[in-house]
């Protein structure tokens, strides 16, 4: 009792190839598509590589690329099944690589669905990794004369004004760390002293923020330092004060980005999924329907077409019954060969 | 003496029917080429109208926009053409239109060149207009609570960030103009009151820019306030210090950014235009040489095709009489064909018609 049988006349046989056909060349667009989907991901990912702590979500991006290449390699093989598949003498060449390519789509698919999976799972992992790149990169600011970090000062300014954000969870975080470099304190003033004594480390904290954090939506020019004290300024309260400075905090903002990032890829790569099966199955009909019609007298007559030869319980008995021989010719082979080393150890 | 004559033979006219009706969809393509690129212009200039004192070269955009869309009708027309032409008796269609249809395109192209010329030349309105508007949106920084100039600080703080810039020549322009409005300002305190007074117009003038001045390629926190105060801040000496603060006035970054834009539309308009003298060309020879062909009588025969009938100079000079004679159109003159009537006519004597009655 064959799996979804129909039947399968000549000139629904030629239309199924014609149409597969363009379904193929429709596939293998589709592959590219997602080929430059992950090519832009990864991009965006490596400009901002120096707040993140570890690659980890790179392999979004890697599994779309990889798998985009093999798709659009499968796609175009089906595309060429499909051009001699109605020729009965080029036909059966492709006959033996049809089962592996079966199983390679069917992987594919599931690698596709595992980067759409693995994309909202690792969010959590994505947000790590920026909680630790942004804190090193705060902490490092006014490192701008030490090799290797001179950088990070003009990577968080532009990451600030880019993506409208002020430091790590908000603004208190920049209250946290010395991000005036001692250079450019003076050591003989008193309140720098005083400031320096007062703290544990000794360390310079203020409770101002670096001009990147300024909001230009704020009607009053911009304050950056004593934004704690509600006297230094005219006006000024910093409990209602809400639009001096950028509200929201540069990892919410990065994760929120990302995220709406993939949040569009993923329909495309869901539709990409489809496109596959869709190809998959077709070529199924195609494949059965044709070898069919080869196996009748008449090659113009009608065929069946089916998705398993048998039913779905039938099909795995079948394949149970295969691996189990196969694993009884290999027992029997190895104990064959013992038996063989065991002779010769006693002949010798 | 015929101008650039060619002779064609029927293979000939048909190879270049086909490749003119190929080259005039291609011209489509470039008419609407034209359009999205005049669409670009406008869009561009419109996201900082702000900073600009008057919205006049947006004439450019316009006749670009124009141009594209004419562009595209005029060579479908003229691809519907050529695509007759093939057929001599498709051509005889269009035979009286042909002639008005090259001069309106020779003409046509002419705009083109226009439209590409007025892209170089725009500098210097540009250069006004940019200086104005600048120099009010500085002024009104501080309106944020005026309707109408609310979002000129917004405007400014982004245009300075995103185009590196300060102030409209540089960042003492800040210097002059007072940016901090008086709702922060604490008139009790002496200090504020101070420098109020020591100012004729009784603004609060300091030695100060906003935030969106500051570099992000210094290796120091900012330094916006007390700029040219070397004392107030530890290790600064404002004149040697170059990465604090964006060293370029908007001004001239703001030129620069649409001058590169126009100078590339201009490049590409002219690279159009002469494609489209090209197709023009090839459009005059075909109408010729279809003539001709005509004149002949044999559709099969060579025929010769060429840009004028006659040398330059003797066309310029029957065009003229032409053009002479159009005016002598109204006049009166003793030409013996005219019919004037005379007093001496026989009157044509009326028929009378009986309509019989039915009884």
């Amino acid at each position: 009792m064959a799996l979804l049988k129909m039947k399968f006349p000549l000139q629904r046989r030629v239309r199924l190839a014609q149409g597969l056909w363009l379904l193929s060349w429709l596939a293998v667009l589709s592959g590219a598509f997602i080929f430059c989907l992950g090519v832009y991901l990864k991009t965006e990912l490596l400009r901002r590589a120096e707040v993140m702590d570890n690659a980890e979500i790179h392999v979004v991006p890697n599994i779309l690329m990889l798998v985009s290449l093999a798709s659009i390699g499968t796609n175009w093989f089906a595309g060429r099944v499909c051009q001699d598949s109605l020729d009965t003498t080029r036909f059966p060449r492709w006959k033996r690589f049809l089962m592996g390519w079966f199983a390679v789509v069917a992987l594919l698919c599931s690698l596709l669905v595992t980067a759409v999976v693995l994309s909202y799972a690792l969010q959590g992992r994505l947000e790590e990794s920026l909680k630790v790149g942004l804190r090193n990169g705060i902490r490092f600011y006014r490192d701008t004369d030490v090799p290797g970090r001179c950088f990070q000062k003009e990577t968080i300014d532009r990451l600030q004004i880019q993506l409208r954000c002020c430091g790590n969870t908000n603004y208190r975080d920049w209250f946290e760390v010395q991000w005036i470099s001692n250079r450019y304190l003076n050591f003989t003033s008193k309140e720098v002293k005083d400031r320096v004594r007062s703290n544990v480390d000794g360390r310079y904290l203020v409770d101002g923020v670096p001009f990147s954090c300024c909001n230009p939506e704020s009607p009053r020019p911009c304050l950056q330092y004593h934004l704690l004290d509600n006297n230094a300024h005219y006006n000024y309260e910093y409990q209602t004060e809400s639009l001096n400075l950028y509200s929201r905090g540069c990892r919410q903002a990065l994760v929120d980005y990302y995220m709406e990032l993939m949040n569009t890829i993923g329909p495309g790569v869901l539709s990409v999924i489809l496109t596959q099966i869709t190809v998959a199955v077709s070529l199924r009909y195609l494949q059965t329907a044709v070898e069919g019609a080869m196996a009748l007298d008449n090659p113009e007559d009608d065929s069946d077409g089916y998705l398993l030869e048998k039913n779905l319980k039938e099909t795995i008995q079948d394949i149970k019954t295969y691996f189990l021989i196969l694993y009884m010719r290999n027992k029997i082979n190895l104990e064959s060969d013992d038996a063989d080393a065991a002779e010769k150890a006693t002949a010798s | 003496m015929a101008v650039g004559k060619v002779t064609f033979t029927k293979a000939e006219r048909d190879k270049l029917a086909q490749v003119l009706w190929l080259l005039n969809w291609i011209s489509v393509v470039t008419g609407v080429i034209l359009f999205s690129l005049g669409l670009f212009l406008k869009v561009e200039i419109q996201k900082r109208r702000e900073v600009m004192s008057d919205q006049d070269i947006l004439y450019v955009p316009h006749m670009l926009i124009t141009t594209g869309l004419v562009a595209c009708c005029i060579n479908f027309l003229g691809g519907k053409i050529c695509y007759d032409s093939v057929d001599t008796t498709k051509f005889l269609r269009w035979k009286l239109v042909i002639l008005p249809y090259i001069v309106c395109t020779f003409f046509f192209t002419f705009c083109v060149l226009v439209g590409a010329l007025t892209c170089y030349s725009i500098r210097n309105q540009l250069e006004e207009s940019l200086f104005l508007g600048l120099r009010n949106a500085m002024r009104y920084y501080k309106d944020t609570d005026m309707a109408g100039r609310c979002f000129l600080k917004r405007s400014m703080d982004l245009l300075q960030i995103q185009f590196q810039c300060c102030g409209n020549g540089g960042y003492r322009d800040w210097f002059h103009i007072q940016w901090i409005s008086n709702r922060y300002l604490d008139m009790t305190s002496s200090t504020v009151v101070d420098r109020l007074r020591s100012n004729v117009k009784g603004k609060y003038l300091m030695d100060g820019v906003p935030f969106s001045c500051c570099s992000t390629f210094s290796p120091r926190p900012c330094i916006q306030l007390q700029v040219t105060n070397n004392s107030a801040h530890f290790n600064y000496n404002h004149q040697t210090e170059q990465l604090n603060l964006w060293r370029r006035g908007c001004h001239q970054a703001l030129l620069d950014h649409y001058t590169g834009i126009m100078q590339s539309i201009g490049l590409i308009v002219l690279v159009i235009w002469l494609f489209e003298l090209l197709v023009l060309t090839g459009v005059r020879y075909l109408q010729t040489a279809m003539e001709n062909v005509l004149l002949l009588g044999d559709p099969d025969s060579e025929s010769d095709g060429w840009i004028l009938e006659n040398s330059l100079a003797e066309t310029a000079r029957s065009n003229f009489n032409i053009i002479k004679n159009l005016g002598k159109c109204y006049q009166v003159d003793d030409d013996p064909n005219i019919n004037i009537p005379t007093a001496t006519e026989r009157e044509v004597p009326s028929r009378q018609v009986q309509i019989p009655v039915a009884s």
